[in-house]
């Protein structure tokens, strides 16, 4: 995005560190994409508190699609720390944006396994919920990418200078994370009967 | 704090724009997106006046009208409450007023992201187009009323249940993410392009109003887009999100188990805080207006931040105060009602400093002041009545009836148009350098005043002899009097009246802004930021070479022993007027240097 495009001939002001407003900016997307998916996390356990739903089994692609984002996160943070002492970032950068592919693409493996399993869309509310869910999440991730493709584009944005970029795109990573493993959590352990048990209708 | 924009390593540099299109249409500009967010918001504003007009024709006198079938009233209901709610004030005052006033009353030389502004308002006009467009698809718009309740809203028999309700959520949907996009922008300006000496402390009002709005916006407008999302699934997937099992037209659905309860919690939570996303704009400019026409400092500055804050923070847990009549377990309804009486507690200490800054002010009953005046008087009157309705016992035999509409209508309908008038009125000669026409102003304020008192006054004592809101007509309803109906037909004269005095007013703002009197810089004489641009309208970067430099609060008027009566916020340290706080802490200094010495 293009931050800050005003640059006055003789400024007067202080200097804030480079990207301080795309810091700012990032925490306050994160707190509405936090508030989207907690609202959402109480929309299903108000759901699966009724009487029709039943519980699904989470397919084991979910576990490696965990890996894969966790690798991503790990691979973007280090890439976040050599461009801070000035090293060579390309190899790290690029596994984190693989590893965030490959974490979408298995995620559409999870949505087969679960469809093969004659989970659909519309039966059950726990399956509604699961593709919901899931697509929304593998959506931020998208965005992520092409935040991730734009930083790498050009390497005067993966200058030392730069680095705060790097150290973003890290911070978004683990926020994306952090959201699938809360996600991935509500959707194995809140099935029907623990929801109603918070909801206080059974 | 202060903003240096050369913080970018790609930018070599900011040019401002030289052609037409760059200028004018994909502007980056914080100005030109401001005006373009309150022009489109203005045209889809005066389609909902219409739209109420027609509503009342057929109210007024039913069965006049042939071409307001039951289905047209509805969908007449729905759109009007949808496009002044959503599509009119929360985008002019926070597309609109956040845009124009934020990087200038802040001292930056625009929002730290203005692609990213610029796209705001480009997304923001793909949703007015996809929700104007419900008017021309099968079926028409729908007609579910603005609250959108499923099972109906989705559901045959209610008009626009196949393309018009998808139409709307489609709509609110990228409206969401046009706002997202202008919120990220303000909260960030606000937080991190202040000019060197401006505190948060020292921001006006009207900063502190759009700032707080708009968080609230960026954590309410999710809970819309959820149900939103999820509504939208269940019209076109079939999903049961909310959709319980039903016969619908003599048909068993394939839909089960769903919650309509759910839909209206996560539409009440966006709902209420979306009350005051509307009413914290307007109280900060309203501040910053009864100031300046009053010539003296507001009253209790730290004070008026922290209500505003307290009121944002209050308005997420009253939601359910919308649902009383959904049925709910006695002491959940003993929590809401009690939270929502006790937002009267901040929201009364504004009143109260607004009518003390008037005490004794140098009041000039300019056109800006005398919309700010009608405002206190309005959003107090709306304000009573809400203490009635947040009463569980007093909410239940009055929600459904014409007493709520009255309600509502004044306290988050009238009194925040009135502001947005006041404010454009205040504002206009900075925008365009030219004055508005103050004898077409006076007509316009003085007959939508006037007005609405005639529209909605009598409409309380309509609900309170239990005449029912949505009724399309009252035939066969013996309990409602003659007298009754007539008093609907005066409301629809009045009605008409009001709508047409606002092309008055759009008339005043386009004839003004080629033909209107030439404005000083500062013909108010303020004393906040915004006027002490070098140009005036603002060129592009607003501050010339150097951004300015604050010294004081906004609000330093009628300061013993200063030259004029007003100081600006960038006049130098020694022309006195800082902020009480400031001045004690100077004044504390100063006397244990003398003990000192």
């Amino acid at each position: 995005m293009n931050a800050g495009v005003l640059n006055p001939p003789a400024p007067l002001g202080l200097r804030l560190r480079p990207g301080a407003a795309q810091r700012i900016g990032l925490w306050v997307f994160m707190g509405v994409a936090t508030a989207l998916f907690s609202l959402f996390g109480v929309a299903y356990v108000m759901r699966l508190s009724a009487s029709d739903a039943t519980a699904i089994g989470m397919p084991w692609q979910l576990w490696l699609s965990t890996a894969w984002l966790l690798a991503g996160s790990m691979a973007l943070q280090q890439a976040a720390w050599r461009a801070q002492r000035g090293l060579a970032v390309q190899a790290p950068l690029r596994a984190g944006g693989a590893c965030a592919l490959a974490f979408v693409a298995t995620q559409g493996w999870a949505w087969q396994a679960l469809l093969g399993a004659k989970v659909s869309f519309a039966g059950n509310p726990a399956g509604s919920f699961f593709f919901l869910l899931t697509a929304l999440h593998a959506l931020h991730v998208a965005g992520g990418l092409v935040a991730w493709a734009w930083v790498q584009r050009s390497p005067k944005r993966l200058s030392e200078g730069a680095a705060w970029r790097i150290a973003l795109c890290a911070r978004y990573w683990h926020f994306l994370l952090l959201v699938w493993v809360a996600l991935f959590a509500m959707l194995r352990f809140i099935d029907p009967a623990i929801a109603a048990q918070i909801c206080g209708t059974r | 704090m202060a903003h240096d924009a050369a913080d970018d390593p790609d930018d070599d540099g900011h040019h401002a724009p030289t052609t037409f299109i760059t200028k004018y249409v994909w502007s980056q500009d914080h100005k030109v997106i401001a005006v373009q967010y309150a022009s489109t918001a203005i045209v889809v504003g005066l389609i909902g006046v219409l739209l109420s007009n027609l509503m009342r024709l057929q109210i007024g006198f039913p069965g006049h009208f042939a071409f307001i079938t039951p289905e047209r009233y509805y969908q007449f209901v729905t759109m009007h409450g949808m496009i002044m709610v959503i599509y009119l004030l929360t985008a002019l005052f926070l597309g609109g007023f956040g845009n124009y006033l934020i990087p200038l009353m802040v001292g930056a030389r625009d929002m730290v992201f203005p692609y990213m502004n610029m796209l705001s308002f480009w997304v923001y006009l793909l949703s007015v187009i996809v929700l104007l467009a419900s008017f021309f698809a099968p079926g028409g718009p729908t007609g579910a009323g603005w609250t959108l309740y499923p099972p109906q809203a989705i559901l045959p028999g209610t008009p626009g249940h196949d393309w018009g309700i998808i139409l709307m959520l489609v709509s609110l949907v990228i409206f969401i993410v046009a706002t997202t996009m202008g919120g990220l922008n303000y909260v960030t300006t606000v937080l991190q392009a202040r000019c060197e000496g401006m505190t948060l402390l020292r921001m006006p009002l009207s900063v502190w109003g759009i700032f707080t709005a708009t968080v609230l916006a960026l954590l309410a407008f999710p809970a819309l887009f959820v149900s939103g999302v999820m509504m939208l699934l269940d019209k076109t997937l079939g999903t049961s999100f909310f959709m319980p099992a039903l016969v619908s037209m003599g048909q068993l659905t394939s839909y089960k188990g769903g919650s309509p309860l759910l839909f209206q919690h996560l539409f009440w939570f966006f709902g209420h805080p979306e009350v005051y996303i509307v009413a914290l704009p307007a109280f900060g400019i309203v501040s910053d207006l009864i100031s300046v026409h009053a010539r003296k400092a507001i009253f209790g500055y730290r004070m008026m931040v922290w209500a505003i804050v307290i009121i944002g923070a209050l308005s997420f847990v009253v939601w359910a105060h919308h649902m009383f009549v959904s049925g709910m377990n006695p002491w959940f309804g003993f929590f809401f009602a009690t939270s929502t009486l006790i937002i009267a507690v901040p929201t009364a200490i504004k009143v109260y400093n607004w009518v003390l800054t008037l005490w004794r002010g140098d009041i000039h009953l300019s056109v800006p002041m005398l919309f700010t005046l009608a405002f206190i008087l309005t959003f107090l009157s709306g304000g009573l009545t809400g203490l009635f309705l947040g009463n569980v016992s007093v909410d239940i035999p009055l929600s459904g009836t014409y007493f709520v509409v009255a309600h509502f209508h004044m306290v988050m309908g009238v009194a925040p148009l009135l502001v947005v008038f006041g404010a454009i009125y205040h504002w206009f000669p900075k925008v365009t350098g030219r004055m508005l026409d103050d004898r077409l102003g006076h007509l316009h304020f003085w007959v939508t005043f006037i007005g609405t008192y005639l529209i909605y006054f009598p409409m309380h004592y309509l609900g309170v002899l239990g005449m029912p809101r949505r009724y399309y007509n009252f035939d066969g309803y013996q309990f409602i009097p003659q007298s009754a109906h007539n008093l609907n037909a005066f409301i629809t004269v009045v009605a008409l009246i009001v709508g047409a005095a606002q092309l008055v007013y759009v008339f005043n703002l386009v004839w003004s802004a080629f033909r209107g009197r030439q404005a000083d810089p500062n013909p108010w004489r303020a004393a906040s930021l915004e006027w002490f641009t070098p140009q005036t309208p603002p060129v592009h970067g607003n501050w010339g070479p150097r951004l300015p430099v604050v010294h004081r609060w906004a609000y330093a008027y009628s300061v013993p022993g200063a030259a004029e009566d007003f100081i600006p916020q960038n006049a130098p340290l020694a022309a006195g007027g800082l902020e009480p706080e400031a001045a004690h802490a100077t004044g504390a200094r100063e006397a244990s240097k003398g003990a000192a010495a």
